[in-house]
C-alpha cells in the first residue's frame, strides 16, 4: 500500500471502504460461515440420532481415510471411501474431457455462423440448461434403460438380442454428467471463440498450415482461457455431483456427493459428512492448482 | 514474361435473399514480377478477387490459373501465395520472430534454415532489434513490417496485399509506399496490391485494374489510366476531371474531331478499339487546360472561385452552358494570372489531351 498523501485522499479511501462494508460483510459471512461450521463439525463427535455432540474428536477425519476391522480391530485404509474418491475423480476428469471433446466443435460451429444465427444456436444450447435437472436426468434414463429407446431400437433392428445393461453403471453416470454439464463447457468456449479474430485463422491457412496445425498452433492457444474456464466449470460440479450419480448409478455407484449425503441422512454421522465435505473441497483445490499451474507453464513455454 | 495469375470469367455470388454478386465477372492476366494493383471504391469486388486468388473463397464459376495450371480446387495452404492482411493478422501469442518463421515451420523447413531466413527477413524490413518482442508491444508501422516479412519469408510466387497501408498515418504511408516498391524490385515477387487510394495505385504500380460494381473497368499502366481513362467512372475515380458534352464530327481510328458546346472543334483521343459517333462526353484533366482571354480559348465562361494551393491554383469557371470547369495552373513566383472572380475568361487545351469516354 502506498502512503496516501492528503487527508482528502484518506477520507476518500475510508468512504470507499465504508460503502463496500455491507456487501463485504455479507460476502464474508456467506462464504466463510458455512465453511467454518463444516470445519468445526468435522472435529466433533456424532450424536446418536444425527447432529453433533460438542466433544472434540479425531474420529471423523480418521474414518475418512482409515477403518478399523470389525472382527480383529486392525487398522487399514478405508477401501470403500478411497474407491469412491477415485471413482469421483476419474468420472469427473472423463466428464470434463468428453465435454471438451463435444463442446469445442459445437462452440466453434456456433462462433462461425453468421451473427444473426448465433443467438438461435446458443438458445438451443441453453434451453436444456433451463430445464429441471431431475427431468433432464430422467430423460437420459429413458434413453438408455433396458426397455429404453436405444435398446428397443437396437433389438428392433436385430443388432442385439438381449438389451445392453447401460443404466446403473459408471458409463451411465458419465453419459448423464456429460449431458448435464455440456452447456457449462460450451458457454465459456463460445465466449472466447466469438472474440477470436478469424483473420488469424486465415493467416494460418495462408502460411501453409493444415487444418489440424491451425487448430493446434493458432486456435487452441488463443481460446485457451475459454478451455480453462469451461474445464473448471465442468470439473468442479462433476466432482460434487449428487443427483446424476444417484439417479443414473442407482445407489451402487456412489460418488463423493452421495457419500456425504449418506452421512447426513441414514448414516447419522454428521462429523464424517463434514470431514468428507472438506476433503472434497481439498481435492477440488488441489486439482485446480495443478491445472492452472500446468496451463500457465505451457503459456510461458510458447512465449 | 510469363503469366503468374490468370483469371478467366471469375465470378463470386454469395448466397442470400437476394444473392449478393461480389464479383460479376473478372478476366485478368497478371505477369510474373509485376506490381499489379486492384483499385476501386469499397464494395467493388477487389477484396473478393484477392480472396479468390488466395483461396479463402471458392469461385461460383470461372477458372483461376497459376503459371498455367488451375488452382481453383487448391486450399489456401497449398497455394504458393502469401497474404499481407489489412489488419495484419499477426499471431498475438507469438513473438515477432516466431510470426515470421511460422510459414517456414509449417512447410517443414529445417530449424537452421528457418533461423537464417527469419534473420534475413528481419533485416529486410529493418526489425532485427525487435525479434523477441510480442506483437502487441510494437507500433502499427512495425506490425506492418512484420506482416510483410511474415508473408515474404516462405518466398511465395505471388504476394497479395489487402489495403496494407490504410491503417498507417500519412507520413508512414508515404514511406511504406517506397519501401514496398523497393521490396518488390529486390525480391522479384509478383505483388498484387488492393487499394481504394488512387494516388497509392498511381505511384507504385506497374499496371492497374480499376474495378467497380464487381467488374473490371479498365486495365493499364498508371499513365494510360490517368491520361486515357476509358469511361466516365474511371475518369471520375482517378484524379479530377472535367466532363464536357461534345459531338463527334469525324472518327479517325484512334482519334476523332469533336465539336464542343462553343462550336469550336478539336482533336481528341477515342477509347481503344471502339468507334464513336454522335453525342459523347469528353474528359479533360484540370492541369491540361489553361486559362486566358475570353476570345482566345476553346470555351468561354465566367470565373468563379480562385483557390490558392501553394504549388498551384484552381480556377473554377462556370461555362456559358452552365457546366462547371476547373483549371489547375502551377504557380510561379515571377508569374501572376491577373484574373479575378467574376471576370469573363477563355479556356484552352491542346489537341489530343481530351479523351472521349465510353458510355
Amino acid at each position: 500500500m502506498t502512503d496516501l498523501a492528503t487527508p482528502q485522499e484518506r477520507r476518500a479511501a475510508r468512504n470507499r471502504w465504508l460503502l463496500l462494508a455491507p456487501a463485504l460483510t455479507i460476502l464474508i459471512i456467506a462464504a466463510s460461515g458455512p465453511l467454518l461450521i463444516t470445519l468445526v463439525y468435522s472435529f466433533l463427535s456424532a450424536g446418536d440420532y444425527g447432529g453433533v455432540e460438542w466433544q472434540f474428536s479425531w474420529s471423523a477425519w480418521f474414518n475418512v481415510f482409515m477403518e478399523r476391522d470389525i472382527f480383529d480391530d486392525t487398522l487399514g485404509f478405508s477401501d470403500a471411501h478411497l474407491s469412491i474418491f477415485w471413482r469421483s475423480v476419474k468420472l469427473s476428469l472423463m466428464t470434463t474431457l468428453l465435454c471438451l471433446f463435444f463442446g469445442f466443435p459445437t462452440a466453434y460451429f456456433i462462433a462461425t455462423r453468421p451473427k444473426k444465427q448465433r443467438d438461435l444456436w446458443m438458445l438451443l444450447i441453453i434451453i436444456p440448461f433451463w430445464t429441471n435437472l431431475l427431468i433432464r436426468t430422467f430423460a437420459v434414463v429413458e434413453l438408455i434403460r433396458n426397455e429404453g429407446t436405444v435398446n428397443t431400437l437396437l433389438i428392433w433392428t436385430g443388432i442385439i438380442d438381449e438389451p445392453i445393461q447401460m443404466l446403473f453403471t459408471e458409463f451411465s453416470i458419465l453419459v448423464g454428467m456429460v449431458y448435464v454439464y455440456l452447456p457449462l463447457m460450451v458457454l465459456p468456449l463460445y465466449a472466447s471463440m466469438e472474440r477470436l479474430d478469424f483473420s488469424l485463422v486465415e493467416a494460418g491457412y495462408d502460411l501453409y498450415a493444415t487444418r489440424i496445425k491451425v487448430l493446434r498452433r493458432v486456435i487452441l492457444p488463443l481460446v485457451k482461457p475459454g478451455v480453462i474456464a469451461g474445464s473448471i466449470l465442468v470439473f468442479v460440479p462433476s466432482l460434487g455431483a449428487y443427483v446424476t450419480p444417484r439417479v443414473m448409478g442407482g445407489g451402487n455407484q456412489l460418488m463423493i456427493g452421495n457419500l456425504i449425503e449418506l452421512q447426513f441422512g441414514q448414516g447419522r454421522n454428521w462429523p464424517l459428512g463434514a470431514a468428507l465435505s472438506i476433503t472434497l473441497l481439498a481435492i477440488v483445490m488441489i486439482a485446480l492448482l495443478a491445472y492452472v499451474r500446468t496451463a500457465g507453464e505451457e503459456d510461458t513455454r510458447h512465449g | 514474361m510469363s503469366i503468374a495469375i490468370s483469371a478467366r470469367k471469375l465470378r463470386k455470388v454469395y448466397a442470400g435473399q437476394p444473392p449478393v454478386v461480389a464479383l460479376a465477372e473478372a478476366s485478368i492476366e497478371i505477369k510474373d514480377n509485376e506490381f499489379f494493383t486492384l483499385l476501386g471504391p469499397s464494395g467493388c469486388g477487389k477484396t473478393t478477387l484477392l480472396r479468390l486468388i488466395a483461396g479463402f473463397e471458392h469461385p461460383t464459376s470461372g477458372d483461376l490459373e497459376m503459371h498455367g495450371s488451375s488452382v481453383v480446387d487448391l486450399p489456401p495452404h497449398k497455394r504458393p501465395i502469401n497474404t499481407v492482411f489489412q489488419n495484419y493478422a499477426l499471431f498475438p501469442h507469438m513473438t515477432v520472430a516466431q510470426n515470421i518463421g511460422f510459414g517456414l515451420e509449417m512447410l517443414g523447413k529445417p530449424k537452421a534454415e528457418i533461423k537464417s531466413t527469419v534473420d534475413e527477413m528481419l533485416e529486410l524490413v529493418k526489425m532485427t532489434e525487435m525479434a523477441d518482442r510480442q506483437t502487441a508491444q510494437i507500433s502499427g508501422g512495425q506490425q506492418q513490417r512484420v506482416a510483410l516479412a511474415r508473408a515474404l519469408a516462405p518466398k511465395p510466387k505471388v504476394l497479395l496485399l489487402d489495403e496494407p497501408l490504410s491503417a498507417l498515418d500519412f507520413k508512414l504511408r508515404k514511406e511504406m509506399q517506397l519501401e514496398l516498391k523497393r521490396l518488390q524490385t529486390e525480391t522479384g515477387i509478383t505483388f498484387i496490391f488492393v487499394t481504394h487510394d488512387q494516388e497509392e495505385a498511381l505511384t507504385m504500380s506497374d499496371r492497374i485494374a480499376v474495378m467497380s460494381a464487381g467488374t473490371i473497368r479498365q486495365i493499364g499502366g498508371p499513365r494510360d489510366i490517368y491520361d486515357h481513362p476509358a469511361e466516365r467512372f474511371v475518369a471520375d475515380f482517378i484524379g479530377d476531371t472535367n466532363f464536357l458534352p461534345a459531338e463527334v464530327v469525324t472518327f479517325e481510328g484512334e482519334t476523332a474531331q469533336v465539336r464542343l458546346a462553343s462550336g469550336k472543334t478539336i482533336v481528341a483521343r477515342t477509347p481503344e478499339g471502339e468507334a464513336v459517333q454522335g453525342k459523347v462526353t469528353l474528359a479533360v484533366r484540370p492541369e491540361h487546360a489553361t486559362i486566358g482571354a475570353e476570345d482566345a480559348g476553346l470555351l468561354s465562361g465566367t470565373l468563379g472561385e480562385v483557390v490558392y494551393f501553394g504549388t498551384d491554383t484552381h480556377y473554377h469557371v462556370s461555362l456559358n452552358d452552365g457546366t462547371g470547369f476547373v483549371v489547375r495552373q502551377q504557380n510561379r513566383p515571377d508569374h501572376d494570372n491577373d484574373v479575378a472572380s467574376g471576370d469573363r475568361v477563355g479556356i484552352a487545351f491542346p489537341p489530343d489531351v481530351g479523351q472521349v469516354l465510353k458510355d
